[in-house]
């Protein structure tokens, strides 16, 4: 009996599934960046969150592959949309693209990237064949309540003052006006 | 490292190697279904309005007119499609697409009888919630390309609403997911055998009722396409296919939204004397009828309404209930 592995290479799946995912994810942060029509960089935003989605389903986490699709793209793409609808209208002439804050823009991606490789590179990356440990929804909850609890806190602590910010922030533009 | 020992490239080929059959008619039931339904849906729907507006609805084609949705879809594929000259080409060619896929992705892990689900996953309930997501992505596409106003405001106003009508949602199904410890649609449906869902969470139940309402635009909520102010919403410049996606994916939004209530408050599949397919069928066909008797029953809330009612009444009643239920199954 001739198997389906046989017919086509799981190597060659595998390979074309990680660089498909790869350029919708890359494709997406350029178009977020590069055009000038907003709507385009939300849509690109929500293609490149699309293509993680899809990384992570390659690395078997179907969960968090769900939580991304539906907090950044469900989510934080529509709160992006409603900052825009608080957006000049597109009509009207674009304010010109001013040279020294392309560059400052570059150079700070530039360095990030590099410290970002250099902390990939650094680590040293073992081979593992099967996961290190039963990462279901049950471990990854579990966790995040017992020894990444701090962290878990913080973060909603930040959002809460990120929250009240913005609020504070419409309401002085509304007074004044 | 040996990159075919990833978990993702075993479930690809286990699912070539042995399912693929299964997979292969699933997909093609799936496909053939998502038409033929929303065709019978728009039929229903005009023969519910016809007759609880006293007349008798489209009579025609057909007995009872049930030919009548078939003929309409002719006649949409044959026509024209027009692409105003001042919108974005591209997003306006791509919403229709975007709309379609996700409504037909979550088909997927709903199980229509113990024996007729396309793929069981542990996620199936998240899968659901995030890929209708994606809907409202596309209604923004939609109404921003087009390049005009009424488009445009329709499209705003979805996604508000949807932002809105989201939370309480999740949050109510996130009350029956700690009662049964599983997003898998079988698990739930399985935990109902003796008793259904709606007895122990009837909050719950409501909530999910009118979210979903909001959630796939349907009347008292339909302030996305209202007719009498915005002529269709955001696909007012859509013609012909185009046009006939759109319908497409609103029936089958509300198709899935029906079922998913089934599963999670009416038992799914569970029923006596019959085999679970005609059970799911009845409590779905069931759930939109009602759906579609409250678009012709209620008038529709202005927006200023709809907002506060989602956040000021229906977020703290999602959670209050989520709260109890916490409490009560920790007391038991």
């Amino acid at each position: 009996m001739i198997a389906i592995t046989d017919i086509i290479s799981p190597v060659l799946v595998a390979r074309g599934a990680f660089w498909l995912m790869v350029t919708i994810t890359l494709t997406g942060a350029l178009l977020a960046v590069v055009p000038r029509n907003i709507v385009h960089n939300i849509l690109g935003l929500a293609l490149a969150m699309f293509g993680i989605t899809g990384i992570y389903l390659y690395l078997g986490s179907q969960f968090v592959a769900m939580m991304q699709l539906l907090i950044y793209v469900g989510a934080i793409c529509m709160t992006y949309i409603f900052a825009i609808m608080l957006s000049p209208p597109l009509e009207l002439e674009l304010p010109k693209r001013r040279k020294a804050k392309v560059i400052t823009a570059f150079f700070v991606s530039l360095v990030t990237f590099i410290v970002m490789a250099q902390m990939i590179l650094s680590y040293k990356w073992a081979p593992v064949t099967s996961l290190s440990r039963d990462w279901s929804i049950e471990t990854i909850g579990q966790q995040l309540l017992t020894r990444y609890f701090l962290v878990f806190e913080l973060i909603s602590l930040l959002l809460a003052i990120a929250i009240i910010g913005a609020i504070m922030i419409a309401g002085l533009v509304r007074r004044k006006n | 490292m040996n990159i075919t020992q990833l978990p993702f490239i075993k479930e690809i080929y286990g699912f070539l190697g042995h399912d693929l059959v299964a997979a292969v008619i699933g997909i093609l039931i799936i496909l053939v279904f998502v038409p033929l339904n929303s065709a019978f849906l728009v039929w229903v729907e005009r023969k519910v309005a016809g007759h609880i507006q006293l007349r008798p609805g489209p009579m025609e084609v057909g007995p009872h007119g049930i030919l009548q949705t078939l003929i309409d879809a002719v006649k949409l594929m044959s026509k024209e499609m027009i692409t105003p000259k001042l919108a974005d080409k591209f997003l306006f060619w791509l919403a229709p697409i975007v709309i379609i896929i996700p409504a037909i992705v979550c088909f997927v892990v709903i199980p229509f009888s113990p024996l007729m689900q396309v793929r069981e996953m542990n996620v199936g309930i998240l899968l659901i919630f995030s890929f209708s997501s994606l809907t409202v992505l596309s209604i923004l596409m939609a109404g921003w390309a087009s390049n005009n106003k009424y488009a445009l405001i329709g499209a705003v106003r979805a996604v508000a609403q949807n932002v809105a009508y989201e939370i309480p949602l999740l949050l109510s199904t996130m009350s029956i997911i700690i009662m049964t410890n599983s997003f898998k649609m079988s698990e739930i449906t399985a935990a109902q055998s003796p008793v259904w869902f709606i007895v122990y969470q009837p909050v719950a139940a409501i909530i999910f009722f009118i979210s979903t309402t909001a959630e796939t635009n349907r009347a008292p909520f339909d302030l996305v396409e209202a007719e009498s102010e915005l002529v269709s919403g955001f696909h007012t410049e859509y013609t012909g296919m185009r046009f006939a996606l759109f319908f497409l994916a609103e029936y089958t939004n509300m198709f899935i939204a029906a079922s998913m209530g089934a599963v999670l408050f009416f038992g799914g599949w569970h029923g006596p004397f019959f085999p679970g397919l005609i059970w799911f069928v009845v409590k779905v066909y069931a759930l939109i009828f009602v759906i579609i008797w409250v678009r012709w029953t209620f008038p529709r809330l202005r927006f200023d309404q709809l907002m506060n009612f989602a956040w000021k009444v229906m977020i703290p009643v999602a959670l209050l209930n989520l709260m109890i239920t916490a409490i009560v199954l920790k007391a038991l």
